[in-house]
Formats: C-alpha cells, sequence, structure tokens
C-alpha cells in the first residue's frame, strides 16, 4: 500500500472541508504516515473467501410504523444555527461571484 | 439522618434502600453531591456543566411523591431519587450538550436521548454533564476542548478515556452513578484506571438515539458505577428495545440485577483469552490479574485457555473502521445547521470556505487525525484496501469470538495493559494513546457486551488494575454474574471497597481564601 505524503493531506483536507496551515499539514502527514504503517498488516489478514462484516449484530427491514411521530417546530430546529433568515437555515453563498 | 460524608460513599442500591425506608431524602442526597462536586471538581474536572436547580427540583418532587404515599408512590421506580451524572456526548434538554468541542461550545439539544427520558422517567435527578475526549476520541480525556480531567488516585494522572469525566465523577464520590459511552473502551477502560465498574452492553441493548454520533456500529451507551449490581441496576433504567434507534435490539435485558444478585460461578467455564494478557502487559497488571483466577477457581469456576489469533488485526481494523465512520458522522458540523461557524479572514465568503474555516478553528487534532484518516481510507482506490479489509477482519473476529464462546461461558483479560499514565505522556504519540484500547477494541468489533471491575492495586505504583469481562452477544447477565462473585470475593481479601483506600481529595480552602484577599 501506498504510503501517505503531505499532497496526499492536503487533498484530503479540501475533501473533508478543513483549511489547514502549511505547518499543520506537515505535522499532520508525519502522524498519519506512523499510523496508515501500523494499520497496513490489515489488508493481509483476510483472504479473499472471507466475507465483509459492516454491522456487529445485523438486522433488516426494521420499519416503524408509518404514523407521524415528533416533529420539531421551526423554531426548535433553528435554535441552535449559527444563522436563521425567514424561518429557514441562512446558508453563505454556495457559488463564488467570480 | 446520615452524615453527608458518608451518604455520598454508599452505593447506589443502598442510597435507593435508605430512600425507599424513609431514612434519608432525596433533596439531602442530591445536595451532598453537589456540596462534594462544589469542593473537588475544581481539582478533578469531571464536571462541564452543573445542573444544580433541576436536579434538587426533582429530588424534591420525588421526596414529595414519597411523602405523600399512596399509589404513586409505590410507582416509584427502585432507583427514583439517586441522582447521575451524565457523559456529555448525549443530548440534555435544560443543559449545554459540547462534546468536548469547541465547535458545540454553548449548544443546546433541541430534544432528549432517549436514555435520558428514561432517566427521567425513573426519576433520577441528572447532576451535570460530564467531560470527555472531544467527540469520545481519546484514552485520557486530553483531548477535551475544556482541559483535561484528573484522575482521583492521583491528580498528575489521566483518568482514561474517552469517559474519564464520568468515570472520575464517579470515583471521587461526586456521582453514585453516570453514562458513558464505549466505541473501543472508552467505558471500560476509564473504569480500570479509576477503580470503578463500567459496562459496555451488547451492541443495541440500549438506545443510541440521542448519543452524538462517532462511530455507528461499535459506539453504545453503558453505565458507569462504584459496584457490579449498581450498574446491572442502571443498565435496567436505560435499556430496552427504541424504535427512534434502527439498531435497537428487541430482545429482552431483565434479569441483569437478579444476575448480579445470584452471586455463583461454581462450574462455569472462564476463557483466558491468550492474545490479550502477557507481553506488552504491566507486571503489576498481569499480577492482579492471576489473583483474579486464583479467586475464581477457588469459588468453583473452571479456568480454561482460548486462543483468539485474529484479535492482533483489531487495533489495526478499528483503526481504518472507526474513522471511516467519523469522517462521516462529522461532515454535519457544517457551521449551518447548529454550533460555530467561523468566517474567512479574507476572499470569497463561500459555504465551502466557510466549512473549512469553522471545522479549521472548532475541531481539534485528534478529531482531525481521524477525519482525514477515515477520508483517505474511504477514498477511491485505498477503499478494498483499508475499509474493505478491516471489515473481513470484523469477520474474522467475531468468529474468534464464536470459537471461544464455544469452549467458555465468559472470557476474561486485564482491561487495560497498564494503569493510568501521567497526564502529557502520551499526548504527542498517537500510536502509543491508540495501544490503551487493545484488549477493549474486539467487543466493539464484534458487538459483544463487557465489563470492567476493579482487580486492585499495582504493586510498582500502587494504582488501580481493571479486570475485563466479555460474554457472547445478549448475553450481559452473564457479565453482572461473574462480576458481583469476583468483586464480592475481592473486597472479602481488602476488607472494603478498593475506592476505601484512594487518597483523600481536599477541598482547596486556602486558595480560595488567597484568591479572595489577593484578587481585590
Amino acid at each position: 500500500m501506498a504510503a501517505i505524503n503531505r499532497d496526499d493531506v492536503a487533498h484530503l483536507a479540501r475533501l473533508a472541508h478543513i483549511e489547514m496551515s502549511a505547518e499543520e499539514l506537515d505535522r499532520m502527514a508525519g502522524e498519519l504516515a506512523v499510523i496508515v504503517d501500523s494499520v497496513k498488516s490489515v489488508s493481509e489478514a483476510a483472504g479473499e473467501d472471507v466475507p465483509a462484516t459492516s454491522h456487529p449484530i445485523p438486522l433488516s427491514n426494521v420499519f416503524r410504523e408509518d404514523v407521524v411521530g415528533h416533529t420539531f417546530t421551526a423554531e426548535q430546529a433553528l435554535s441552535g444555527a449559527p444563522d436563521a433568515a425567514e424561518d429557514r437555515f441562512k446558508v453563505p453563498a454556495i457559488l463564488d461571484e467570480d | 439522618m446520615t452524615d453527608s460524608n458518608e451518604l455520598i460513599r454508599l452505593s447506589a442500591a443502598a442510597l435507593a434502600a435508605k430512600l425507599a425506608a424513609g431514612e434519608v431524602t432525596s433533596v439531602e442526597v442530591t445536595q451532598a453531591y453537589l456540596d462534594r462536586i462544589a469542593a473537588v471538581d475544581g481539582q478533578v474536572n469531571a464536571f462541564l456543566h452543573v445542573n444544580a436547580e433541576e436536579a434538587l427540583a426533582v429530588a424534591a418532587e420525588v421526596d414529595a411523591i414519597r411523602a405523600a404515599g399512596g399509589a404513586a408512590a409505590d410507582e416509584l421506580h427502585e432507583l427514583a431519587g439517586v441522582p447521575i451524572a451524565v457523559k456529555d456526548l448525549i443530548v440534555t434538554i435544560g443543559q449545554p450538550t459540547t462534546a468536548g468541542s469547541k465547535i458545540l461550545e454553548g449548544w443546546h439539544s433541541p430534544y432528549d436521548a432517549t436514555v435520558i427520558k428514561k432517566l427521567r422517567a425513573a426519576k433520577m435527578p441528572i447532576l451535570g454533564k460530564t467531560n470527555l475526549d472531544e467527540f469520545a476520541m481519546g484514552s485520557s480525556t486530553e483531548h477535551s476542548a475544556y482541559g483535561p480531567t484528573r484522575n482521583p488516585w492521583d491528580l498528575e494522572r489521566i483518568p482514561g478515556g474517552s469517559g474519564g469525566g464520568s468515570a472520575a465523577a464517579v470515583a471521587a464520590f461526586e456521582a453514585p452513578l453516570a453514562l458513558g459511552t464505549d466505541t473501543g473502551g472508552s467505558i471500560r477502560q476509564p473504569g480500570a484506571v479509576t477503580g470503578t465498574v463500567g459496562v459496555k452492553p451488547t451492541y443495541g441493548a440500549v438506545s443510541r438515539y440521542g448519543a452524538i454520533a462517532m462511530a455507528s456500529s461499535l459506539d453504545q451507551i453503558g453505565p458507569v458505577s462504584r459496584t457490579v449490581l449498581d450498574s446491572a441496576l442502571l443498565q435496567e433504567v436505560i435499556g430496552g428495545h427504541d424504535p427512534q434507534d434502527s439498531t435497537s435490539l428487541t430482545d429482552s435485558f431483565d434479569n441483569l440485577v437478579a444476575a448480579a444478585r445470584t452471586g455463583n460461578v461454581e462450574g462455569m467455564k472462564i476463557g483466558i483469552i491468550k492474545e490479550l494478557h502477557g507481553e506488552g502487559y504491566q507486571a503489576g497488571v498481569e499480577n492482579r490479574f492471576n489473583e483474579s483466577l486464583e479467586l475464581l477457581k477457588a469459588a468453583g469456576a473452571e479456568i480454561v485457555e482460548v486462543s483468539c489469533p485474529n484479535f492482533k488485526y483489531a487495533l489495526g481494523a478499528y483503526y481504518l473502521i472507526m474513522p471511516s465512520e467519523v469522517s462521516s458522522n462529522l461532515a454535519k458540523f457544517d457551521g449551518v445547521r447548529f454550533g460555530l461557524r467561523v468566517l474567512p479572514k479574507e476572499g470569497p465568503m463561500t459555504i465551502e470556505r466557510v466549512m473549512g474555516a469553522t471545522r479549521a478553528a472548532g475541531f481539534g487534532d485528534e478529531v482531525k487525525r481521524r477525519v482525514i484518516l477515515g477520508t483517505y481510507a474511504l477514498s477511491a482506490g485505498y477503499y478494498d484496501a483499508y475499509y474493505g479489509s478491516a471489515q473481513k477482519v470484523r469477520t474474522l473476529i467475531q468468529r474468534d469470538f464464536d470459537a471461544a464462546f464455544a469452549q467458555a461461558d465468559v472470557l476474561i483479560s486485564p482491561t487495560a495493559p497498564t494503569t493510568a499514565f501521567k497526564l502529557g505522556e502520551k499526548l504527542n504519540d498517537p500510536l502509543a494513546m491508540y495501544l490503551n484500547d487493545v484488549a477493549t477494541i474486539p467487543a466493539n468489533m464484534a458487538g459483544v457486551p463487557g465489563l470492567s471491575l476493579p482487580g486492585g492495586l499495582a504493586d510498582e505504583d500502587g494504582l488501580p488494575v481493571g479486570i475485563q469481562l466479555l460474554a457472547p452477544a445478549r448475553e450481559d447477565a452473564r457479565l453482572y454474574r461473574v462480576g458481583a462473585v469476583l468483586e464480592s470475593l475481592l473486597e472479602e481479601k481488602w476488607g472494603g471497597p478498593l475506592l476505601d483506600r484512594a487518597p483523600e481529595l481536599q477541598a482547596p480552602a486556602l486558595d480560595a481564601a488567597n484568591t479572595v484577599g489577593g484578587s481585590n
């Protein structure tokens, strides 16, 4: 498996929407390289024939009765929002003007 | 009336009996705990928020119902009036929920977690919210954005994590009971290093609705207490099927208290996991572990050795699956719907840049590390090698447990490889920090229940050692049965609870006087 380098971390930080300073990228790249190296044995542990487990105790077709349950008022739903207007979340611009 | 210093040292079961007998009121009990928090929490830092007013109101309500008598008094829950602390990862109406993160500083949930609704229905006064590693990511509470919690046994040492606040609160007699969450050991490892009891129930036995998700396929809410019976009582309060949680089991778990009171291991087979002791485990931990085995053997249990060869991959697989789920679960902290919003210092104010600035300022280092690691493990080209392989390891771990439980009724190991280490010792070495959870992680990977109880003090440092019991999924009762027996055998040997040997915490009265005198 490939090692993780500073450019990878910069790319991943963009994907994860976390702004990082140059110093932070350097430090994070070093730490993550050590961690990734320590987990690489995992890829050799299981053979082709071993099925994957995504859930410790799998349940299927879990449905509630199709009735209206508890709902929040707009005021409750917006109570923790950093910005709101007209009973809605106020979102910064999606697109850059240029 | 009992002296308040004696009152706070009683178990929850003993408190419940005194309340029912009218020997003490819930207001007296709750006030005694609030006084204790005021006296010692400046040093311990177990609480992020103290909920005095509401707790006393609930206590007064219970007292009024008891005083009036009749059907309403008869219908009170056994633990009505017994106070409890709640890990600040679990949402509560009327108190802030921070998850130990700056990104949720001052945030109030508009709803209660299911377990909180159950505490309210049982009329248990909620003392406040306890400290944790940010979003439950850590083994020491040093990753809390609000400063570390300190171990009541030695204030220079870590109380474990992520639920160090809940464990320290119970160990320091600031609460008789607490709620924790356990994703890789966050209830059991703090229990081990603080000399308290902590249980991770079977995955799905307790609703996760309202626990801020870290890794949804691993997270589990569970009890924190000073005795095995108290944890059984609390798990019965918070457990049960919840339609709000699609992973909630419909099985009944109402035999836990009875199991804790059964107290018999004769003829039971208890399996030592070959891979979870010996090399890498501190000598004092190993000694106390062997001592517990001898006691169980003398009580009529048969000790067998089992092998779980794939457990050596558990830590690595966990550090792929958990961050993958973290990166997805924490995407919701986007600076729009709740919590912090930070605007970029310059340039266009687009949502993408606001998110980047908000998450940069709101998340601590460990959270960022895990989000980036998870994003990496899930990215195209690496998914099969990392996440896919880790999921296969999960199958292998489950098979190891199946084979082990074919030979033994319960399994036993040390809870953590070492006793409490010094604050700061492992903070700059993430990998060394992760190794603390090597014995607790397999249970989360397989969904099986685990209990940690105090096994004594290590010879070399005089600090608490934890003994872990593991049972097959849905067999939580076995943990309480064996745990209660081992606890009583050990306490008989020690001549009382282990916490009796913890140093007295002194209220810093002189410092307070100096501050008042000096600053004016």
